[in-house]
């Protein structure tokens, strides 16, 4: 899967959660999700549950607690699919 | 060890690590606790103190009052019980969202039961599917609740 196709779906698993329009629609690797989207700490286990069940995998603690932008969830997701 | 030690976790246990007193405890007993569903109940004495204004001469439980039992019964017991030895004084809790459709007034004395069936309990937040129901077996509220525990 290419990177933009990861970023594209990522976008769609956020959506439900963010707060800021502006950063959403201008959405990069860099995007921070708590600074840039706004999406609050407890929204945040949602939209790494719903990547476990949109890419079928499992997330553990440590993954979980470097998950605040779209790079290292795009590189946790690349790491655990290639573990499968 | 530490599946064992849950399983003798007694529901007074539970009771006694709530963080609330009166007049903002809103459980008097549970009756049942897994790690995947709790049930408790409450009755809401006439004397509180929400009552003398709400309404003004006609007193009905405030839906955030129904909300916060639901949060008691369904979330914090279900929490204290699924972390286990782990909950202590410098725990923290907190509620981070509710959805909640109210169906019936509660009024003064009436006993309520509250039936939380867990949804996730991961990264630790705990999200419920909570249900309150009236002597008459009716549901006056349901919705979903969660919450962290840190």
């Amino acid at each position: 899967m290419s990177r933009e196709e990861t970023i594209l779906k990522l976008k769609t698993i956020v959506k439900p959660y963010i707060q800021n329009e502006e950063a959403f629609e201008s959405l990069t690797e860099s995007t921070d999700f708590i600074n840039d989207l706004k999406i609050n700490s407890a929204n945040l286990v949602d939209v790494i549950l719903d990547i476990e069940e949109e890419y079928d995998i499992v997330i553990d603690n440590q993954s979980m607690e470097r998950m605040l932008d779209v790079k290292s969830a795009m590189e946790i997701i690349e790491t655990k699919l290639s573990e499968k | 060890m530490l599946i064992r030690a849950r399983e003798n976790m007694t529901k007074q246990e539970i009771m006694s690590k709530l963080p609330y007193s009166k007049p903002f405890l809103f459980v008097d007993e549970l009756l049942y606790i897994d790690e995947n569903r709790v049930e408790g109940i409450y009755t809401f004495d006439e004397n509180l103190d929400f009552y003398k204004g709400h309404f003004k001469d006609y007193p009905i439980t405030p839906g955030v009052i129904l909300t916060e039992a639901m949060a008691q019964i369904g979330l914090v017991c279900l929490g204290i019980y699924l972390v286990n030895d782990t909950f202590n004084k410098n725990t923290s809790i907190a509620l981070t969202s509710t959805e909640i459709e109210f169906l019936k007034p509660v009024f003064p004395n009436e006993k309520i039961i509250v039936i939380s069936d867990k949804i996730y309990f991961k990264f630790g937040k705990l999200k419920c599917k909570v249900i309150m129901k009236n002597e008459k077996d009716e549901i006056v509220c349901q919705g979903t609740i969660a919450g962290m525990i840190v």
